[in-house]
């Protein structure tokens, strides 16, 4: 934790977080037409985190194929993993709330289960990374699993509108159009995406840190067994 | 030329695959075990439940266990007497030896599910003639679906440790929008409902998911396959 661009991003984001936590809290009505909504301002934000998240890892993930430099796929494996952390917050939100509202915790409605197969590729990735242990060919086959996986994702998130679910329907803006919600109340959620995103950026980065550290001792190692 | 080449990895596997039969024996035993299985979960004698409306899912979810099983040997058979070195080292592009070896499993499941089908006919008394040109419109489309992912992922794993696990455990969650499909489909087909309005989305996804990894792994598979 050297570089002030990392201190900068958690500060961000701790604010942000707290202060929509006090906009949530004190601000916001508390009766709406969905029970408990306001679990929504860190369940909705938590899937788009985890979605960018994987965003990234794709990306990094491409340019770590096309360049070949290590840090790449440490900031992929890292972006992946605080992505996946996102997407289980996300789902065990969503399902606190499913108890609260439906009373049950889980049901398989398209949308629930969509998410959970995003999530089971990316513990298979975790799965992949372990028990590859050549990092080279380690760093190859997870950055073609993330790119399957984001691709994946892409394609199941667009399969959701083609089931019928019990899900509440998309409620924000871009998604249906209108102003179902209003800009007051929709605006936490972009503020929170953008705490988790920070929050995110810098857990990847300390990941790809580590990642780095961990290659240059290994490097070490062999060096030392080569005597 | 590249037709030939792909035509040749394909025919050097049927030949291998001829002269032993172990992988058809295995797998197709495999999967009967499975359909008597699912006389014990669905009680079949009892008239509550529609035979035709789980048959899809029977029927797909016993192919997909027993493609799993045959896939999983594609690459790792040449392991032995470092067949897959003299493969990549031949004059031949990654993706005409991924082609080849996708097009014997194609088949060879293909011969399998077809197989099978008349046995699930036989055992639990479902007309399958009916609408058997569209079956075998939806039984290609869904074979080529788990022929592409599992060859490529036989390939992924083909150097891990827990090959056999590890398979299975990254390729369903990949599989379950083309199963899915398949399943609606299936079902819809042996009761009696022909491709129309309400389905034919289904086969849309189907075709779709198939045109889209097929490219994306001969994106990819070099990077897979040689590095």
């Amino acid at each position: 934790m050297r570089e002030p661009i990392k201190y900068v991003l958690l500060t961000a984001s701790l604010g942000l977080l707290l202060w929509s936590l006090y906009k949530i809290g004190y601000v916001l009505p508390l009766e709406a037409n969905v029970a408990a909504y306001q679990i929504l301002y860190l369940h909705v934000p938590s899937f788009f985190a985890a979605f960018t998240g994987f965003f990234l890892g794709l990306f990094a993930s491409g340019i770590y194929l096309a360049t070949g430099n290590f840090k790449y796929d440490s900031f992929a494996a890292g972006a992946n993993e605080v992505a996946l952390m996102f997407a289980t917050a996300g789902l065990a939100s969503g399902m606190i709330w499913a108890r609260y509202a439906w009373g049950i915790w889980w049901t398989w409605d398209a949308r629930l289960s969509s998410m959970l197969l995003c999530w089971l590729v990316y513990v298979g990735y975790l799965f992949l990374r372990k028990s590859v242990e050549e990092p080279t060919q380690r760093a190859r086959l997870s950055a073609v699993l993330s790119i399957f996986g984001c691709v994946n994702v892409a394609f199941v998130y667009k399969s959701i509108e083609w089931y019928r679910t019990q899900h509440p329907s998309p409620v924000l803006s871009f998604r249906n159009g209108g102003d179902h919600m209003g800009p007051g109340l929709e605006a936490p959620i972009w503020w929170n995406w953008l705490a988790l995103v920070c929050l995110g950026v810098v857990i990847a980065m300390v990941r790809m840190q580590q990642g780095e550290m961990s290659r240059e001792i290994d490097a070490l190692r062999r060096q030392a067994h080569s005597y | 030329m590249y037709l030939r080449q792909v035509l040749t990895i394909a025919a050097k596997d049927l030949r291998a695959e001829w002269r032993t039969r172990e992988a058809f024996n295995a797998s197709f035993a495999f999967m009967v075990v499975i359909l008597v299985l699912f006389s014990f979960a669905f009680d079949p004698g009892n008239s509550d439940i529609s035979i035709p409306a789980i048959a899809g899912g029977m029927l797909w979810i016993a192919y997909s266990f027993a493609a799993a099983l045959t896939l999983n040997r594609s690459f790792a058979r040449e392991l032995q007497n470092d067949c897959l070195d003299a493969l990549l080292a031949a004059p031949i592009l990654a993706s005409a030896l991924f082609f080849g070896k996708a097009l014997a499993n194609f088949a060879l499941l293909m011969v399998m599910e077809i197989v099978s089908l008349g046995v699930f006919s036989l055992l639990y008394n479902v007309k399958v003639l009916a609408q058997i040109w569209s079956l075998l419109l939806v039984i290609v489309l869904g074979t080529w679906a788990m022929t592409v992912m599992g060859t490529m992922f036989s390939a992924l794993t083909v150097n891990l440790r827990l090959r056999e696990l590890m398979l299975p455990v990254m390729m369903y969650p990949f599989l379950v929008v083309p199963l899915s499909a398949a399943i609606t489909l299936t079902s819809d087909l042996l009761n009696g409902i022909s491709f129309g309005a309400e389905n034919i989305l289904w086969l849309k996804v189907l075709v779709f998911f198939d045109v889209l990894f097929t490219s994306l792994v001969v994106l990819l598979i070099d990077v897979v396959l040689v590095g």
